[in-house]
């Protein structure tokens, strides 16, 4: 019989498989010392939880940090966090990726498509080439590519993060993840 | 990378998989060897509907096309019945069979070495088999962790390099 303590365990947390580069958004200088990567997204009240958390780690490291957020779109748990994910990346076209992040996780309760184009007005965005772009599913390849190196990299749910690469199963607290980052 | 668990008793890697053969509706059956030919990817699961199973079958309903590149099939199993089953999958839109290891109860588990007879459900325990009905790779997760899908897909990778393209 297979009893607790004889249950295997990892013994070694997971490596994220697709190194950051040019395609994603990052905040902060792109060599900064360390890197912390969220694979999130906008539905999950898990990780709108944490987006202070994230904000205070960034605002203690400054520009020793680079943030980079990647979406994870559980999109049969959260049916619309995906195009909420394609309409960051919309945004992010036009130049307004963490604004937009910004205004996704301070309207959690509305997601729906209008919504979505209300809030890229509300940023000044060009509100009819938003819509068009997510009308035509233009950045789902883009969502996908994110979803995809989640899943290779470990990702188990949202929020998962990364510190300098390897998954990060550390408590949520600004300290404890400030301290994983410098070490 | 997760390596195969070195202790416990449930069934190891190197050795052929237990046939089974259980319900998946009231009127249909899954057998394993109905599968030899293709890799399967066994996934034992305490339960229908409590959460961190449903993330974890969830995960891999959306893997689903990962999995497809290894032409691997995706078996889920717990100690629920058929009709439960049949409303779990329907309520999360899994495409993937839930196999009833219901009657007699978790006999399934217990040949694989993976039930948990303090609360009478199995193990988080994942199986991947080879087109012969070897195992190649398992792995049981703590309860409350979802073990997620890079275990399995690591083990198809070097299943495939092994075999060969």
């Amino acid at each position: 019989m297979v009893t607790p303590d004889t249950i295997s365990m990892l013994t070694s947390a997971p490596r994220l498989v697709m190194p950051v580069s040019a395609r994603d958004h990052i905040l902060g200088p792109t060599d900064a010392p360390s890197v912390l990567i969220e694979y999130g997204n906008y539905e999950c009240p898990f990780c709108r939880a944490a987006q202070p958390v994230v904000k205070a780690v960034k605002a203690a490291m400054g520009d020793e940090l680079a943030l980079v957020f990647r979406h994870f779109p559980l999109s049969n748990i959260h049916p619309f966090a995906w195009k909420a994910a394609e309409a960051a990346e919309a945004a992010g076209s036009q130049g307004a990726f963490w604004e937009y992040h910004d205004a996704l996780f301070e309207n959690q309760e509305a997601l729906d498509v209008r919504s979505l184009v209300a809030y890229a007005h509300e940023l000044g965005l060009d509100g009819h080439r938003f819509a068009e772009e997510l009308a035509n599913d233009l950045d789902a390849r883009r969502v996908h590519e994110d979803f995809r190196s989640g899943i290779l990299s470990g990702v188990n749910g949202t929020p998962t993060f990364f510190v300098n690469g390897v998954r990060y199963d550390g408590g949520r607290v600004p300290k404890s993840m400030v301290l994983a980052l410098r070490s | 990378m997760i390596d195969t668990p070195a202790s416990g008793n449930h069934a190891p890697a190197g050795k052929p998989a237990p046939d089974i053969t259980l319900p998946t509706t009231p009127d249909t059956k899954v057998s394993l060897k109905d599968y030899r030919g293709r890799p399967v990817v066994l996934v034992f699961y305490p339960a229908d509907w409590s959460p961190v199973c449903t993330d974890q079958l969830s995960l891999y309903q959306l893997a689903l096309t990962e999995f497809d590149q290894y032409n691997a099939q995706l078996l889920g199993v717990s100690v629920d019945g058929v009709w439960c089953h049949m409303a779990f999958a329907k309520d999360r839109g899994y495409q993937f069979p839930l196999l009833a290891d219901f009657h007699p109860k978790a006999q399934v588990a217990q040949t694989y070495g993976v039930y948990r007879a303090q609360d009478g459900m199995s193990e988080r325990a994942l199986f991947v088999i080879d087109p012969e009905g070897i195992i190649t790779w398992s792995y049981v997760s703590p309860i409350n962790v979802n073990p997620g899908a890079d275990g399995i897909l690591s083990a198809l990778e070097s299943m495939q390099a092994r075999v060969g393209r």
